[in-house]
Protein backbone atom coordinates (compact mmCIF):
# COMPACT_ATOMS: atom_id res chain seq x y z
CA UNK A 1 0.00 0.00 0.00
CA UNK A 2 2.63 2.38 0.95
CA UNK A 3 6.02 3.12 -0.19
CA UNK A 4 7.84 2.51 2.99
CA UNK A 5 5.17 0.13 4.47
CA UNK A 6 7.65 -2.74 3.59
CA UNK A 7 10.41 -2.49 5.91
CA UNK A 8 8.24 -2.14 8.62
CA UNK A 9 5.64 -4.78 7.61
CA UNK A 10 5.41 -6.40 11.11
CA UNK A 11 5.52 -3.57 13.53
CA UNK A 12 2.98 -1.75 15.24
CA UNK A 13 2.51 1.33 13.33
CA UNK A 14 3.58 4.82 15.07
CA UNK A 15 2.96 7.19 11.99
CA UNK A 16 0.73 6.46 9.11
CA UNK A 17 0.00 8.74 6.68
CA UNK A 18 -2.11 7.68 3.60
CA UNK A 19 -2.17 9.98 0.52
CA UNK A 20 -1.35 13.11 2.20
CA UNK A 21 -1.77 16.52 0.97
CA UNK A 22 -1.76 19.72 1.74
CA UNK A 23 -2.69 22.55 -0.34
CA UNK A 24 -2.19 26.40 0.69
CA UNK A 25 -4.15 28.25 -1.83
CA UNK A 26 -2.49 27.12 -5.53
CA UNK A 27 0.20 25.90 -3.85
CA UNK A 28 0.95 22.22 -2.58
CA UNK A 29 3.28 21.89 0.16
CA UNK A 30 2.78 18.20 0.39
CA UNK A 31 1.72 15.70 -2.82
CA UNK A 32 0.17 12.46 -2.27
CA UNK A 33 2.34 11.56 0.58
CA UNK A 34 1.98 7.62 1.97
CA UNK A 35 4.07 6.37 4.75
CA UNK A 36 4.55 4.22 7.75
CA UNK A 37 6.64 4.30 10.81
CA UNK A 38 7.03 1.54 12.68
CA UNK A 39 7.21 2.33 16.63
CA UNK A 40 10.70 2.55 17.73
CA UNK A 41 11.67 4.05 14.41
CA UNK A 42 13.89 6.98 14.45
CA UNK A 43 13.66 9.05 10.87
CA UNK A 44 15.63 11.75 9.78
CA UNK A 45 13.45 13.42 6.84
CA UNK A 46 15.54 15.97 4.71
CA UNK A 47 14.46 18.09 2.01
CA UNK A 48 15.37 21.57 0.56
CA UNK A 49 13.92 24.55 2.17
CA UNK A 50 10.45 24.77 0.77
CA UNK A 51 10.34 20.99 0.41
CA UNK A 52 7.29 20.29 2.74
CA UNK A 53 9.68 18.93 5.83
CA UNK A 54 8.16 21.70 7.99
CA UNK A 55 4.22 21.05 7.06
CA UNK A 56 4.55 17.22 6.96
CA UNK A 57 6.09 17.72 10.69
CA UNK A 58 3.10 20.41 11.75
CA UNK A 59 0.69 17.67 10.27
CA UNK A 60 1.96 15.24 12.57
CA UNK A 61 1.59 17.20 15.71
CA UNK A 62 -1.90 17.81 14.89
CA UNK A 63 -1.36 21.52 14.13
CA UNK A 64 -2.29 21.56 10.72
CA UNK A 65 -4.89 19.36 8.89
CA UNK A 66 -4.59 17.36 5.54
CA UNK A 67 -6.16 18.97 2.59
CA UNK A 68 -6.88 15.35 1.33
CA UNK A 69 -5.89 12.09 3.24
CA UNK A 70 -5.57 10.66 6.56
CA UNK A 71 -2.91 11.07 9.11
CA UNK A 72 -2.50 8.39 12.42
CA UNK A 73 -0.48 8.50 15.12
CA UNK A 74 -0.23 5.17 16.63
CA UNK A 75 -3.58 4.89 14.92
CA UNK A 76 -5.78 7.50 16.17
CA UNK A 77 -5.78 11.46 14.65
CA UNK A 78 -3.17 12.89 15.96
CA UNK A 79 -5.28 15.42 18.22
CA UNK A 80 -6.30 12.24 20.07
CA UNK A 81 -2.56 11.68 20.84
CA UNK A 82 -1.56 14.34 21.67
CA UNK A 83 -0.56 13.17 25.43
CA UNK A 84 1.73 10.78 23.07
CA UNK A 85 4.04 13.35 21.04
CA UNK A 86 6.11 16.30 21.68
CA UNK A 87 6.92 18.70 19.33
CA UNK A 88 9.98 21.29 18.63
CA UNK A 89 9.60 23.95 16.11
CA UNK A 90 12.16 26.41 14.36
CA UNK A 91 10.79 28.68 17.33
CA UNK A 92 11.84 27.92 20.64
CA UNK A 93 8.05 27.78 21.50
CA UNK A 94 8.96 29.15 24.94
CA UNK A 95 8.23 32.78 26.71
CA UNK A 96 11.16 35.77 26.13
CA UNK A 97 10.04 37.11 29.35
CA UNK A 98 10.37 33.96 31.81
CA UNK A 99 13.30 31.88 32.43
CA UNK A 100 14.74 28.54 31.13
CA UNK A 101 13.48 27.03 34.16
CA UNK A 102 10.24 29.23 34.23
CA UNK A 103 8.92 28.52 31.12
CA UNK A 104 9.74 24.72 31.86
CA UNK A 105 7.75 24.61 35.24
CA UNK A 106 4.83 26.36 33.12
CA UNK A 107 4.70 24.64 30.26
CA UNK A 108 5.30 21.21 32.61
CA UNK A 109 2.33 22.13 34.05
CA UNK A 110 -0.04 22.25 31.30
CA UNK A 111 0.45 18.86 30.26
CA UNK A 112 -1.79 15.92 31.31
CA UNK A 113 0.43 13.89 33.30
CA UNK A 114 3.21 14.81 35.85
CA UNK A 115 6.80 15.33 33.43
CA UNK A 116 8.86 12.18 33.60
CA UNK A 117 11.93 14.20 34.11
CA UNK A 118 12.17 17.53 36.81
CA UNK A 119 12.97 21.00 35.38
CA UNK A 120 16.08 20.83 36.41
CA UNK A 121 16.70 17.25 34.72
CA UNK A 122 16.02 18.41 31.56
CA UNK A 123 18.07 21.63 31.99
CA UNK A 124 20.50 19.84 32.86
CA UNK A 125 20.58 17.31 29.94
CA UNK A 126 20.91 19.81 27.80
CA UNK A 127 23.62 21.40 29.04
CA UNK A 128 21.71 24.35 30.66
CA UNK A 129 22.16 25.94 33.98
CA UNK A 130 18.65 25.31 36.06
CA UNK A 131 20.01 27.60 37.82
CA UNK A 132 20.68 30.53 35.76
CA UNK A 133 18.79 33.40 36.33
CA UNK A 134 18.69 35.08 32.77
CA UNK A 135 15.29 34.91 30.94
CA UNK A 136 14.88 33.37 27.38
CA UNK A 137 15.12 36.59 25.72
CA UNK A 138 18.41 37.12 26.94
CA UNK A 139 20.04 33.76 25.89
CA UNK A 140 21.84 32.69 22.34
CA UNK A 141 20.05 31.45 19.81
CA UNK A 142 22.34 27.67 20.41
CA UNK A 143 20.71 28.15 23.92
CA UNK A 144 16.93 28.85 23.11
CA UNK A 145 17.48 25.58 21.00
CA UNK A 146 18.19 23.64 23.98
CA UNK A 147 15.90 24.89 26.11
CA UNK A 148 13.36 24.36 23.54
CA UNK A 149 14.37 20.71 23.46
CA UNK A 150 14.23 20.66 26.65
CA UNK A 151 10.52 21.28 27.19
CA UNK A 152 9.95 18.45 24.68
CA UNK A 153 12.17 16.02 26.74
CA UNK A 154 10.41 16.71 29.94
CA UNK A 155 7.83 14.67 29.43
CA UNK A 156 9.71 11.74 27.76
CA UNK A 157 6.92 11.37 24.96
CA UNK A 158 6.51 8.44 23.10
CA UNK A 159 6.80 10.41 19.71
CA UNK A 160 9.34 13.01 19.28
CA UNK A 161 8.64 15.05 16.62
CA UNK A 162 11.99 17.97 15.68
CA UNK A 163 11.91 20.42 13.19
CA UNK A 164 15.79 21.75 12.45
CA UNK A 165 16.75 20.73 15.64
CA UNK A 166 20.46 21.38 14.79
CA UNK A 167 20.02 24.62 12.80
CA UNK A 168 21.10 27.32 15.64
CA UNK A 169 23.83 25.26 17.18
CA UNK A 170 27.64 25.19 17.12
CA UNK A 171 28.76 21.21 15.52
CA UNK A 172 29.79 20.25 19.20
CA UNK A 173 26.62 21.18 20.68
CA UNK A 174 24.80 19.36 17.69
CA UNK A 175 26.71 16.46 18.59
CA UNK A 176 25.45 16.11 22.26
CA UNK A 177 22.02 17.22 21.05
CA UNK A 178 22.67 13.27 18.93
CA UNK A 179 23.99 12.06 21.33
CA UNK A 180 20.93 12.70 23.67
CA UNK A 181 18.47 11.60 20.98
CA UNK A 182 20.33 8.40 21.04
CA UNK A 183 19.67 8.05 24.00
CA UNK A 184 16.38 8.75 23.94
CA UNK A 185 15.56 6.42 21.42
CA UNK A 186 16.93 3.74 23.41
CA UNK A 187 14.88 4.02 26.19
CA UNK A 188 11.12 2.05 26.30
CA UNK A 189 8.73 3.76 27.77
CA UNK A 190 6.58 3.06 30.85
CA UNK A 191 4.62 0.32 29.23
CA UNK A 192 8.38 -1.01 27.65
CA UNK A 193 7.41 0.09 24.36
CA UNK A 194 10.00 1.54 21.91
CA UNK A 195 10.30 5.66 21.64
CA UNK A 196 10.03 7.05 17.74
CA UNK A 197 11.95 9.77 16.81
CA UNK A 198 11.24 11.87 13.85
CA UNK A 199 13.29 14.42 12.99
CA UNK A 200 13.97 17.36 9.80
CA UNK A 201 17.34 18.31 9.36
CA UNK A 202 19.26 19.83 5.91
CA UNK A 203 22.35 18.85 7.79
CA UNK A 204 22.51 15.16 6.75
CA UNK A 205 25.88 14.51 8.11
CA UNK A 206 24.98 15.65 12.00
CA UNK A 207 22.18 13.30 12.06
CA UNK A 208 23.62 10.65 10.19
CA UNK A 209 23.99 8.43 13.81
CA UNK A 210 20.02 8.96 14.19
CA UNK A 211 18.82 7.53 10.68
CA UNK A 212 17.64 4.69 11.40
CA UNK A 213 16.09 5.34 8.13
CA UNK A 214 16.13 8.20 5.90
CA UNK A 215 13.84 9.28 3.90
CA UNK A 216 13.88 12.63 1.22
CA UNK A 217 10.96 15.08 0.42
CA UNK A 218 11.47 16.67 -3.27
CA UNK A 219 8.81 19.49 -3.49
CA UNK A 220 6.22 18.14 -1.54
CA UNK A 221 6.83 14.41 -2.77
CA UNK A 222 8.38 11.59 -0.88
CA UNK A 223 11.41 10.02 -2.10
CA UNK A 224 12.49 6.92 -0.25
CA UNK A 225 16.25 6.77 0.24
CA UNK A 226 18.60 3.92 1.90
CA UNK A 227 19.31 4.53 5.32
CA UNK B 1 -3.92 19.25 37.06
CA UNK B 2 -7.46 20.60 38.14
CA UNK B 3 -9.04 23.16 35.98
CA UNK B 4 -8.68 25.95 38.59
CA UNK B 5 -5.00 25.17 38.73
CA UNK B 6 -4.75 25.54 34.90
CA UNK B 7 -6.58 29.04 35.25
CA UNK B 8 -4.26 30.09 37.90
CA UNK B 9 -1.33 28.44 36.38
CA UNK B 10 -2.05 31.01 33.19
CA UNK B 11 -3.44 33.98 35.35
CA UNK B 12 0.10 33.64 37.23
CA UNK B 13 1.74 33.60 34.12
CA UNK B 14 0.72 36.23 32.35
CA UNK B 15 1.13 38.15 35.33
CA UNK B 16 4.37 37.50 35.64
CA UNK B 17 5.26 38.74 32.10
CA UNK B 18 3.27 42.27 32.52
CA UNK B 19 5.14 42.89 35.77
CA UNK B 20 8.88 42.07 33.65
CA UNK B 21 7.91 43.58 30.22
CA UNK B 22 5.28 46.23 31.98
CA UNK B 23 3.78 47.11 28.08
CA UNK B 24 0.48 46.43 28.24
CA UNK B 25 -1.11 48.65 31.67
CA UNK B 26 1.68 51.66 30.66
CA UNK B 27 0.39 51.65 27.33
CA UNK B 28 -3.21 51.53 28.76
CA UNK B 29 -2.46 53.79 31.27
CA UNK B 30 -0.67 56.46 28.79
CA UNK B 31 -3.41 56.23 26.60
CA UNK B 32 -6.55 56.35 28.99
CA UNK B 33 -5.05 59.35 30.56
CA UNK B 34 -3.96 61.11 27.51
CA UNK B 35 -7.85 60.88 26.27
CA UNK B 36 -9.27 61.87 29.23
CA UNK B 37 -7.04 64.98 29.88
CA UNK B 38 -7.52 65.94 26.03
CA UNK B 39 -11.19 65.84 26.80
CA UNK B 40 -10.74 67.97 29.71
CA UNK B 41 -9.26 70.53 27.70
CA UNK B 42 -11.74 70.79 24.68
CA UNK B 43 -14.69 70.55 27.30
CA UNK B 44 -13.89 72.66 30.19
CA UNK B 45 -15.89 70.49 32.37
CA UNK B 46 -15.30 72.95 35.88
CA UNK B 47 -17.33 75.83 34.15
CA UNK B 48 -20.03 73.14 33.37
CA UNK B 49 -20.74 70.30 36.20
CA UNK B 50 -23.91 69.40 34.88
CA UNK B 51 -23.20 68.78 31.40
CA UNK B 52 -19.74 67.51 32.81
CA UNK B 53 -21.80 64.83 34.93
CA UNK B 54 -23.62 64.04 31.91
CA UNK B 55 -21.28 63.51 29.50
CA UNK B 56 -18.33 61.82 31.77
CA UNK B 57 -19.89 58.38 31.96
CA UNK B 58 -19.42 58.56 28.28
CA UNK B 59 -15.57 59.74 28.18
CA UNK B 60 -14.74 57.24 30.82
CA UNK B 61 -15.53 53.65 28.89
CA UNK B 62 -15.22 54.71 25.59
CA UNK B 63 -11.67 56.22 26.77
CA UNK B 64 -11.25 52.48 28.55
CA UNK B 65 -12.19 50.95 25.28
CA UNK B 66 -9.94 52.37 23.25
CA UNK B 67 -7.13 52.07 25.82
CA UNK B 68 -7.95 48.67 26.70
CA UNK B 69 -7.60 47.62 22.97
CA UNK B 70 -4.20 48.49 23.05
CA UNK B 71 -3.29 45.67 25.68
CA UNK B 72 -5.59 43.09 24.38
CA UNK B 73 -3.65 42.62 20.95
CA UNK B 74 -0.70 43.12 22.77
CA UNK B 75 -1.31 40.11 25.73
CA UNK B 76 -2.03 37.86 22.42
CA UNK B 77 0.81 38.98 20.29
CA UNK B 78 3.80 37.44 23.84
CA UNK B 79 1.71 34.13 22.58
CA UNK B 80 2.83 34.58 19.05
CA UNK B 81 6.23 35.47 19.24
CA UNK B 82 8.57 32.21 19.26
CA UNK B 83 5.86 30.26 18.42
CA UNK B 84 4.38 29.95 22.27
CA UNK B 85 0.79 29.82 20.90
CA UNK B 86 1.73 26.26 18.68
CA UNK B 87 2.82 24.85 22.47
CA UNK B 88 -0.24 25.87 23.93
CA UNK B 89 -2.52 24.16 21.02
CA UNK B 90 -0.42 21.15 22.07
CA UNK B 91 -0.73 20.92 25.73
CA UNK B 92 -3.66 18.98 27.17
CA UNK B 93 -4.64 21.68 29.36
CA UNK B 94 -8.00 23.04 28.68
CA UNK B 95 -8.18 25.45 26.28
CA UNK B 96 -10.75 27.48 28.08
CA UNK B 97 -8.83 27.67 31.21
CA UNK B 98 -6.39 29.68 28.56
CA UNK B 99 -8.72 32.10 27.79
CA UNK B 100 -10.34 32.36 31.38
CA UNK B 101 -6.62 32.82 32.71
CA UNK B 102 -5.54 35.62 30.08
CA UNK B 103 -8.89 37.27 30.53
CA UNK B 104 -8.67 37.67 33.79
CA UNK B 105 -5.11 39.21 33.97
CA UNK B 106 -6.57 41.67 31.23
CA UNK B 107 -9.10 42.12 33.61
CA UNK B 108 -6.47 42.76 36.87
CA UNK B 109 -4.58 44.90 33.90
CA UNK B 110 -7.73 47.21 33.09
CA UNK B 111 -8.61 47.41 36.81
CA UNK B 112 -4.98 48.52 37.85
CA UNK B 113 -5.54 51.63 35.43
CA UNK B 114 -8.59 52.26 36.30
CA UNK B 115 -7.59 53.02 39.87
CA UNK B 116 -5.11 55.38 38.98
CA UNK B 117 -7.57 56.83 36.15
CA UNK B 118 -10.72 57.15 38.76
CA UNK B 119 -9.37 60.14 40.77
CA UNK B 120 -7.13 62.11 38.02
CA UNK B 121 -10.59 62.02 35.92
CA UNK B 122 -13.17 63.58 39.10
CA UNK B 123 -10.59 66.11 39.75
CA UNK B 124 -10.29 67.30 36.05
CA UNK B 125 -14.49 66.94 35.27
CA UNK B 126 -14.56 68.03 39.14
CA UNK B 127 -17.31 65.21 39.77
CA UNK B 128 -19.60 65.29 42.98
CA UNK B 129 -21.90 62.75 41.91
CA UNK B 130 -25.11 63.28 43.10
CA UNK B 131 -26.13 59.66 43.16
CA UNK B 132 -24.96 56.44 45.00
CA UNK B 133 -20.74 56.21 44.55
CA UNK B 134 -20.93 53.21 46.10
CA UNK B 135 -22.64 51.42 43.32
CA UNK B 136 -19.96 52.20 40.76
CA UNK B 137 -17.92 49.52 42.62
CA UNK B 138 -20.52 47.32 40.95
CA UNK B 139 -20.93 48.97 37.64
CA UNK B 140 -16.75 49.31 37.07
CA UNK B 141 -15.83 45.16 37.47
CA UNK B 142 -19.11 44.61 35.43
CA UNK B 143 -18.07 47.11 32.26
CA UNK B 144 -14.56 45.93 32.31
CA UNK B 145 -14.95 42.30 32.30
CA UNK B 146 -17.92 43.06 29.35
CA UNK B 147 -14.95 44.93 27.57
CA UNK B 148 -11.93 42.31 28.30
CA UNK B 149 -13.76 39.43 28.41
CA UNK B 150 -15.23 39.93 24.71
CA UNK B 151 -12.03 41.47 23.42
CA UNK B 152 -9.71 38.67 24.51
CA UNK B 153 -11.82 36.47 22.72
CA UNK B 154 -11.74 38.62 19.46
CA UNK B 155 -8.05 39.42 20.02
CA UNK B 156 -7.50 35.80 19.82
CA UNK B 157 -9.84 34.97 17.01
CA UNK B 158 -8.24 37.95 15.17
CA UNK B 159 -4.53 36.40 15.77
CA UNK B 160 -4.16 34.79 12.74
CA UNK B 161 -5.01 37.51 10.44
CA UNK B 162 -2.78 40.11 8.68
CA UNK B 163 -4.72 43.16 9.77
CA UNK B 164 -5.11 41.93 13.59
CA UNK B 165 -5.15 45.69 14.76
CA UNK B 166 -7.25 46.68 12.56
CA UNK B 167 -9.66 44.16 12.69
CA UNK B 168 -10.21 43.88 16.56
CA UNK B 169 -12.19 47.27 16.72
CA UNK B 170 -14.38 46.88 13.50
CA UNK B 171 -15.67 43.39 15.33
CA UNK B 172 -15.42 44.55 18.96
CA UNK B 173 -17.10 47.44 19.12
CA UNK B 174 -20.64 46.60 17.03
CA UNK B 175 -20.48 43.56 19.69
CA UNK B 176 -19.70 45.36 22.46
CA UNK B 177 -22.14 48.55 21.60
CA UNK B 178 -25.05 47.06 23.89
CA UNK B 179 -22.68 46.69 26.99
CA UNK B 180 -20.94 49.73 26.36
CA UNK B 181 -24.70 51.84 26.04
CA UNK B 182 -25.59 50.25 29.43
CA UNK B 183 -21.94 50.76 31.53
CA UNK B 184 -22.40 54.49 30.35
CA UNK B 185 -25.84 54.67 31.22
CA UNK B 186 -25.72 53.27 34.56
CA UNK B 187 -22.69 55.52 35.26
CA UNK B 188 -24.05 58.51 34.44
CA UNK B 189 -26.75 57.41 36.23
CA UNK B 190 -24.90 57.28 39.46
CA UNK B 191 -23.14 60.44 38.61
CA UNK B 192 -25.95 62.82 37.55
CA UNK B 193 -28.67 61.03 39.56
CA UNK B 194 -31.51 61.53 38.10
CA UNK B 195 -32.33 57.86 37.20
CA UNK B 196 -32.00 54.40 38.90
CA UNK B 197 -28.79 52.71 37.27
CA UNK B 198 -30.45 48.78 38.50
CA UNK B 199 -32.17 48.30 34.62
CA UNK B 200 -28.71 48.84 33.04
CA UNK B 201 -26.29 46.66 36.15
CA UNK B 202 -29.15 44.00 35.23
CA UNK B 203 -28.54 44.52 31.62
CA UNK B 204 -24.92 44.31 31.77
CA UNK B 205 -24.79 41.47 34.35
CA UNK B 206 -26.84 39.21 31.14
CA UNK B 207 -24.28 40.78 29.06
CA UNK B 208 -21.83 39.75 31.15
CA UNK B 209 -22.87 35.76 31.66
CA UNK B 210 -24.15 35.34 27.88
CA UNK B 211 -20.80 36.33 26.49
CA UNK B 212 -18.37 34.91 29.07
CA UNK B 213 -20.55 31.19 27.96
CA UNK B 214 -19.95 31.61 24.71
CA UNK B 215 -16.42 32.84 24.81
CA UNK B 216 -15.40 29.55 26.91
CA UNK B 217 -17.32 27.39 25.16
CA UNK B 218 -15.85 28.52 21.77
CA UNK B 219 -12.47 29.10 22.71
CA UNK B 220 -11.34 25.35 21.98
CA UNK B 221 -12.14 26.04 18.32
CA UNK B 222 -10.36 29.19 18.04
CA UNK B 223 -7.18 28.11 19.62
CA UNK B 224 -7.07 24.69 17.61
CA UNK B 225 -8.14 25.85 14.57
CA UNK B 226 -5.64 26.06 11.43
Amino acid sequence: MLPLAAPFATANAAVTLDRVSRVYGSFAALRNVSLTLPEGASVVVLGENGAGKSTLLRMLAGLLTPSYGAVLLFGAPPREQLHRLAYMSHAPMLYDELTGAENLRYFAGLQASPASLTVEEALSRVGLDPALPRRVGEYSQGMRQRASLARVLLQQPDLLLLDEPFSNLDVSSARHMVELLGEYTTIANAEGRPRTLLLTTHQAELARPLAQTTITLEAGRLKPAAA
Amino acid sequence: MTYLGHLLAHLRKDLRLEWRARDSVNGMLFFALLVVVVFALAFDPTAYPTIARQISGGLLWVGLLFASMTALNQSWSRELRNGVLDAHRLAAAPASAFFAGKALANFLFVTAVEVVLAPVFAVLYNLHPLGRTSVLLVILPLGTWALVGNGTFFAALSLRTRNRELLLPLVLLPISAPALLAMIQATTAVLTGESEPGLWINLLIAYDIVFTTLCVLLFDFVLRED
